[in-house]
């Protein structure tokens, strides 16, 4: 196949031609060739970078915009970063400082950034679908950084990366998310491509919160974190979205803590090289104890850095796929 | 006016019974003998192999003036109406200033006339501003010419005002039209509550809502004796309280939007917010249940729905755009691709639907083709095909997502009141 000369750095594979994708969405659309292509990548991109701290040439001369209709701090440095790190400028967008609260329309306004030549957009919005929306209406790439519930694609890859990165495999390991499924992105996304590389999915939480309708999807669900605990190799541990949250699903946050947080008695009866995961902001005390987090079988640092190298191998595959059609 | 004679069509108008291949002749506006010939000079229009059903009747549509100019216009959507087969409609009250003075109910009346399209019925506000608090003055809103009430697409949502409306409009036997929902169980919802709504992280929109709404609704139509009239069905279990309650005779007609009819809640994964109704594309299993409810004659009528919006209120995120759909020229298209040619229903139901129980349901003096009756009639041709194209509506709003679809029957013609409105 025909790599451009940009592509061309030490230790990366050239895109190959199964995949086919000039935005990155979601999970759910994604084959298991497509999941592996970005795990892959990443994985290369993470080793040429001596750990997602060098800078590469591969993306230089493209531009990368940031938009964020909704707050974030480790996605949004996570995606600059990345962009960086391969040489692409970065453009910083946010709502409030935006011709949004001037009535402009979501549309407009990424067709106004667009015509900046802008290669990618990074879009994050509390409406699922949103990235979608403006995936029909620019041309540049679109990369979903989270809308609403929905999904948050480079959350899953980033955990799915960390697993892989302690593990090997995925196929056959049992892999627990616990909390606040109904408004997590993270839940979705996690599910997708945990599904399509073998794992077995369990979803824990409050039935309020967990919806007996994933069993439809070959996910299993259970409402009690001690029954699952000593079966799981893996515990996600999701931040409940009071922020999304209509009604209170629970009633209060102790209760919650009671029957849902990973503490040090419910770590005795896990397995020997569990490994504890939380997409943050954690908040301590709630659906983790800070022992837990802070201890042995925690990953939690890794995933923030995998988080890096998850999105440099987004950024390359959709940008070169949109450059390539 | 000279008369109009429609030669070799098959003639069906459920409100006698009829449906044969005969003669439909027209005179003064009126229909002056079916099934025999004359020699007078009169225009003719062939219709063979086409069906002569009397002037379809739309119990539900939104014309969004005044107001909503920039949605839709009397005229505009008066227009859109006759293009779509219907002689006559109904129009929601959810207009700015909404319906609910004798002053608005004769603006409407007046600029319908001026449009001279079809036939406009005012359906006027239950609660005076649409605010569920107080009573709208129904007496002189009747006497002005509303034909019901209704403060839809917003739900009847306090119970006692509700019962107090349904108490009141029997000294008018007027009917009351409920959107049924209970508010707090489908609150910012965008789709049907199911799996679907699950995966897609969108707010789901419980049938719970709806039933729970259906299942009030219909007791206080039953402790009142009033008439109700309710809009908007679409779940399985509103369809069985409805055939119920009718079982116990419950003075009680109900609707159904042709949207409810064929779409489900998987279309939603296009994230497209031209599929975003209320109520909303539900489950195969509610759909089928639906068709079987009108089947049985548990829904009386099929509506457009018709929710005009400008492109620029509609091509946003989801949860900022708002429910509907530009439907009426569309409707009867629809309802013959999806419902008589799958076989869920024979020609003389649909039009039933769409035209006899409609009328009888607002007590309008329309869906019949009896001689002496007003010659408001459309003639449909069952088998043309075409392709839907938004560019061409008469409507100001192409807020549908069915751009390109291929769709099987039209109207052909279209008469009100012996006046030729459309002819293709």
């Amino acid at each position: 196949m025909k790599v451009a000369e940009t592509d061309s750095a030490v230790g990366i594979s050239p895109v190959p031609d199964t995949w086919q994708r000039r935005h990155l969405l979601g999970l759910e659309e994604l084959s298991k060739d497509d999941i592996l292509t970005l795990l892959q990548t990443a994985v290369e991109l993470k080793a040429a970078t001596g750990g997602c701290r060098d800078k590469l040439s591969i993306l230089k001369g493209k531009t990368v915009a940031n938009m964020f209709f909704e707050n974030s701090t480790r996605t949004r440095n996570s995606f600059s970063l990345a962009a960086r790190r391969l040489g692409a400028d970065t453009v910083e967008f946010s709502a409030s400082s935006s011709s949004l609260s001037k009535g402009e329309t979501l549309i407009d306004t990424a067709k106004t950034i667009e015509a900046m030549n802008v290669d990618a957009m990074v879009v994050r919005h509390s409406t699922p679908g949103s990235p979608h929306l403006l995936s029909e209406n620019v041309n540049c790439s679109i990369l979903n950084a989270g809308d609403g519930p929905h999904e948050h694609p480079t959350q899953g890859m980033l955990d799915i990366m960390t697993i892989y990165e302690q593990r090997g495999t995925l196929e056959g390991l049992t892999v627990a998310m616990v909390g606040d499924i109904t408004y997590s992105r993270t839940a979705r996304s996690n599910i997708w491509g945990l599904k399509q590389l073998g794992a077995h999915v369990i979803v824990c939480g409050p039935s309020t919160l967990v919806s007996k309708a994933w069993e439809n999807f070959g996910v299993e669900v259970s409402h009690s974190l001690d029954e699952i605990v000593p079966r799981c190799d893996v515990l996600n541990l999701l931040r409940i979205q009071f922020e999304r949250q209509y009604t209170r699903p629970f009633p209060s946050v102790r209760e919650y803590a009671f029957l849902y947080g990973m503490n040090r008695k419910r770590m005795e009866q896990a397995k020997d090289d569990i490994l504890i995961m939380a997409p943050g902001p954690i908040n301590r005390g709630v659906e983790i104890t800070p022992d837990v987090a802070d201890g042995p079988h925690s990953v939690i640092l890794h995933q923030v850095t995998n988080g890096i190298a998850v999105r440099m191998a987004a950024l390359y595959l959709t940008i070169s796929t949109n450059k390539r059609s | 006016m000279p008369g109009i004679i429609i030669r070799n069509g098959r003639i069906i108008d459920p409100s006698q019974s009829l449906d044969k291949v005969t003669s439909l002749l027209i005179e003064d506006g009126k229909i002056a003998a079916i099934g025999s010939e004359v020699n007078a000079t009169v225009k003719e229009i062939d219709a063979t192999g086409k069906i002569i059903a009397p002037g379809l009747v739309d119990a539900h549509v939104q014309l969004r003036e005044p107001g909503f100019e920039e949605d839709e216009t009397i005229e505009s959507g008066t227009s859109a109406a006759i293009n779509g087969g219907f002689t006559s409609i109904a129009c929601l009250p959810n207009t700015s200033p909404t319906t609910d003075t004798q002053a608005q109910v004769q603006f409407i009346q007046q600029k319908a006339s001026q449009a001279d399209n079809c036939h406009v019925f005012v359906i006027a506000c239950v609660s005076k501003n649409r605010e569920g608090q107080e009573l709208a003055e129904m007496g002189i809103l009747t006497k002005a010419g509303a034909v019901a009430f209704s403060d839809a697409p917003n739900p009847l949502g306090k119970t006692d005002l509700f019962r107090r409306a349904l108490e009141y409009s029997r000294m008018f036997d007027v009917p009351i039209l409920d959107h049924p929902e209970i508010p707090e169980l489908s609150q910012s919802g965008i789709m049907h509550s199911g799996a679907i709504s699950m995966v897609l992280g969108l707010s789901g929109m419980h049938p719970d809502s709806e039933e729970l709404a259906t299942g009030r609704d219909l007791r206080l139509a039953e402790t009142t004796g009033a008439r109700l009239h309710l809009m908007d069905i679409s779940t399985e279990g509103s369809v069985e309280l409805i055939r119920r309650a009718k079982g116990r005779g419950v003075n009680v007609t109900s609707e159904i939007c042709i949207a409810n009819l064929y779409l489900t809640d998987e279309i939603m994964r296009t994230f497209d917010s031209n599929y975003k109704v209320n109520p909303p594309l539900r489950s195969q299993l509610h759909i089928d249940a639906c068709i079987t409810g009108l089947q049985d004659g548990t829904i009386d009528v099929i509506t457009s729905g018709h929710a005009p919006r400008a492109s620029e209120k509609k091509m946003t995120e989801l949860d900022q755009a708002p429910f509907g759909m530009s439907q009426i020229e569309i409707t009867l298209g629809l309802a013959i691709s999806n419902l008589v040619v799958p076989g869920h229903l024979d020609y003389p139901t649909l039009i039933s639907k769409l035209s006899t129980n409609p009328a009888k349901a607002l007590k309008l003096d329309k869906g019949t083709l009896a001689v002496g009756a007003a010659a408001d009639v459309t003639i449909i041709d069952p088998d043309v095909l075409w392709e839907v194209d938004p560019n061409k509506f008469t409507s100001l709003s192409t807020n549908t997502p069915f751009s390109g679809l291929k769709l099987t029957g039209r109207a052909d013609t279209v008469i009100v009141d012996g006046e030729i409105k459309l002819q293709r």
